[in-house]
């Protein structure tokens, strides 16, 4: 049992167990499913500096940060007790295109190539995760969601907006994965 | 007692505009209720890592169409949801509290457009949207938390440039 759930789940088991989320939250206490707000009531406790969108009751929505402080404990979990031996498995066309970048140890989800202490002090590392983290929280706050907060709980509830949002969301990343990132990983 | 009150119209104000992810209980509870959160968050994580949700090149193969996995996950995590919340509306289910469930419709502006375009191109850069950031540095990948403090920054400038940027 123990070794079938290590393996890497397929999408038609983790997708439902994640959709399940939202009824999960909104019966467990009226909380609408959304991740990205995080940030913003990370920013509202430690940071307000009398910037008006920082200024609301953060106490209120303290079970947002309970819930992210949960998504990385199962994350320890699942490295400590559920890990996969095996490489991450990617399509043949990806693996050759990331060779030509010199990316090629799949020993991990987040990969050694590029996402280290190491490559941080890269331009190419730098790119990737300091200006990618800045585009990923200017860019929910700015869009009012992420792709649990419009692409899921919106779309779950026929919210158009969200759909605009979603839609927003893929076209920025096949711009960046297929135009920009190849100039990026060549650096 | 004025002063108070004009907190709550701004602390009104800032929730409306961005209605997502607010908490629409009136409840108040002691802490020890937050753990329930803390379970679902562990349950999710662990999902999270176990699809390669979480993986710089799940997300790479889904902006290059070389692999159908993301697009199951969400497109099955949507339907489940739908099928939920329409389940949750019919039959009037309520929480475990005896109170109503609230749904808050979002409202369109530009921010939608402008900033979903460039939570995209973040996306396929650190190959994390917000909820994989905090599952990744679980995992044990430390210098996330440097992506995840550049988020919270990118955040912070957000609300300091809000009232310049067009929505």
């Amino acid at each position: 049992m123990i070794e079938f759930i290590k393996q890497p789940w397929p999408w038609y088991v983790a997708g439902p167990l994640i959709g399940l989320t939202v009824p999960a939250l909104l019966i467990l206490g009226n909380k609408s499913f959304g991740i990205s707000s995080s940030l913003r009531h990370i920013c509202a406790s430690c940071i307000p500096a009398g910037i008006p969108f920082f200024k609301y009751d953060w106490k209120k929505e303290i079970w947002n940060l309970v819930f992210v402080a949960g998504i990385l404990i199962g994350g320890i979990l699942s490295a400590q007790f559920l890990s996969n031996p095996d490489p991450v498995q990617v399509n043949p066309k990806l693996a050759a295109e990331l060779a030509t970048y010199g990316i090629s140890d799949y020993s991990n989800l987040v990969p050694k190539d590029v996402l280290t202490w190491e490559a941080l002090f890269t331009l190419r590392g730098f790119i990737l995760m300091v200006v990618g983290g800045f585009l990923v929280g200017f860019g929910t706050r700015y869009a009012g969601g992420c792709t649990s907060g419009h692409a899921i709980m919106g779309l779950s509830t026929l919210q158009w907006p969200s759909l605009v949002a979603t839609i927003c969301f893929m076209i920025g990343g096949f711009i960046m994965a297929n135009l920009l990132l190849p100039l990026i990983l060549s650096l | 007692m004025r002063e108070k009150n004009q907190i709550q119209d701004a602390d009104l104000e800032a929730r409306s505009l961005d209605a997502i992810c607010v908490n629409e209980s009136h409840l108040k509870h002691r802490w020890y209720h937050n753990v329930k959160y803390l379970v679902v968050g562990i349950l999710f994580g662990i999902i999270f890592v176990k699809a390669e949700v979480v993986s710089w090149f799940r997300i790479q193969e889904m902006f290059r169409l070389q692999s159908f996995h993301m697009y199951g996950i969400i497109g099955s995590a949507v339907i489940v949801g739908m099928l939920s919340v329409w389940l949750i509306k019919t039959f009037n289910i309520k929480t475990i509290y005896g109170e109503k469930i609230e749904f808050h419709p979002k409202t369109f502006n530009k921010g939608q457009l402008y900033g979903g375009l460039l939570f995209g191109l973040g996306w396929a850069l650190t190959g994390a949207c917000p909820g994989p950031l905090f599952a990744q540095i679980g995992t044990g990948a430390t210098v996330i938390a440097v992506t995840l403090l550049s988020a919270i920054a990118g955040t912070w400038v957000y609300g300091y440039v809000r009232e310049k940027l067009p929505h």
